[in-house]
């Protein structure tokens, strides 16, 4: 039976989501989608630059995949609310990751008006994923508002610190009934791994693959852990101990013993 | 007639439409959402819609972002 993952109207098998946000070239953008099969993607939202005309990063996308503009910029819940309805005008769906940011230092999300612009979109029939700081009650508040899933972080944006939020992170996945992401900070595909173990649905990933010297190939063994990491989860991980516990038989050895 | 596109203050032709500035900046129509005075203009209303002196409008289009 098929392992997957339901958000909106979405039936997702790879539950890698990809960033587009830092690569060198925007063509290296489709390999990467294509080779990692991620099916998720999201983009950004900015003025038109009109003196440099810049190639449309929508021709790098598969048409397959899931289309997730943020709404990045936003510093309070009517600029994410802004954002969000402009980036539906353009046609490309209804998903929407909510990003509000005001503290430019640790770009940590804003939940309290990360939750306001939850209610608000959510009532306007967007699929709703905000970016948030794991906090139980936000987290509960967001899905009563309407979100389709969490996504906490696991460190700073771009930090490549890996899961540092995981016990937090590990409350969430045990009593929020919508998928849990975990998006920002993961730096190296066992970190990922680590996030499907725990029991997250997903992870998304950017800085991490968009500055490898092979962006390809680091999108590759991303997909690989994140499926290694469902499959451990599904095959249930054994229980940690204090003490050894033998793993050859105790009985039968080839002396005699008093 | 004096228009605002983007934050910077601009020169366009009296009676232009949204249709008629998209195509006179190059642009591909596709790739870009239209904000008129605030209010979202959706791609179907460009032609009739015609632009007058003061008007704010915020041409934005996805970009590379996480």
């Amino acid at each position: 039976m098929e392992d997957i993952l339901q958000i909106g109207d979405k039936r997702l098998t790879n539950r890698l989501f990809v960033g587009t946000g830092k690569f060198p070239d925007k063509a290296v953008i489709k390999d990467v989608l294509e080779q990692s099969g991620a099916e998720v993607v999201t983009v950004a939202l900015r003025r038109v630059d009109q003196d440099s005309q810049d190639e449309n990063i929508l021709n790098y996308i598969p048409e397959s995949c899931v289309l997730m503009p943020n709404t990045s910029g936003a510093r309070n819940a009517d600029e994410a609310v802004r954002i969000a309805r402009l980036a539906q005008a353009s046609g490309c769906g209804n998903w929407i990751k909510i990003e509000v940011i005001s503290d430019n230092k640790y770009l940590l999300p804003d939940n309290s008006e990360t939750l306001k612009a939850t209610g608000i979109l959510a009532k306007e029939g967007f699929v709703v994923m905000p970016y948030m700081s794991p906090d139980l009650y936000y987290a509960k508040k967001m899905v009563d508002a309407g979100a389709a899933s969490i996504m906490p972080l696991g460190a700073p944006i771009g930090s490549n610190r890996g899961i540092k939020t995981r016990e937090l992170v590990r409350i969430l996945i045990n009593e929020i009934e919508v998928p849990v992401v975990v998006d920002a900070g993961l730096g190296k595909p066992s970190e990922a791994a680590e996030c499907m173990e725990m029991g997250c649905d997903a992870v998304l990933v950017n800085t991490a693959i968009a500055t490898a010297k092979n962006p390809v190939l680091m999108a590759q063994a991303f997909s690989e852990a994140v499926k290694a990491g469902r499959m451990a989860f599904l095959a249930g991980t054994p229980t940690v101990q204090s003490e050894a516990n033998a793993s050859s038989p105790l009985t039968g050895f080839l002396r005699d013993d008093k | 007639m004096k228009v605002k596109i983007n934050g910077q203050e601009e020169q366009l032709p009296e009676n232009m439409t949204i249709a008629e500035m998209v195509h006179h900046k190059g642009l591909t129509p596709e790739a870009v959402v239209i904000e008129h005075n605030e209010n979202i203009c959706p791609r179907e209303h460009w032609s009739e819609t015609t632009l007058s002196a003061d008007d704010m409008i915020e041409i934005v289009s996805f970009v590379g972002g996480g």
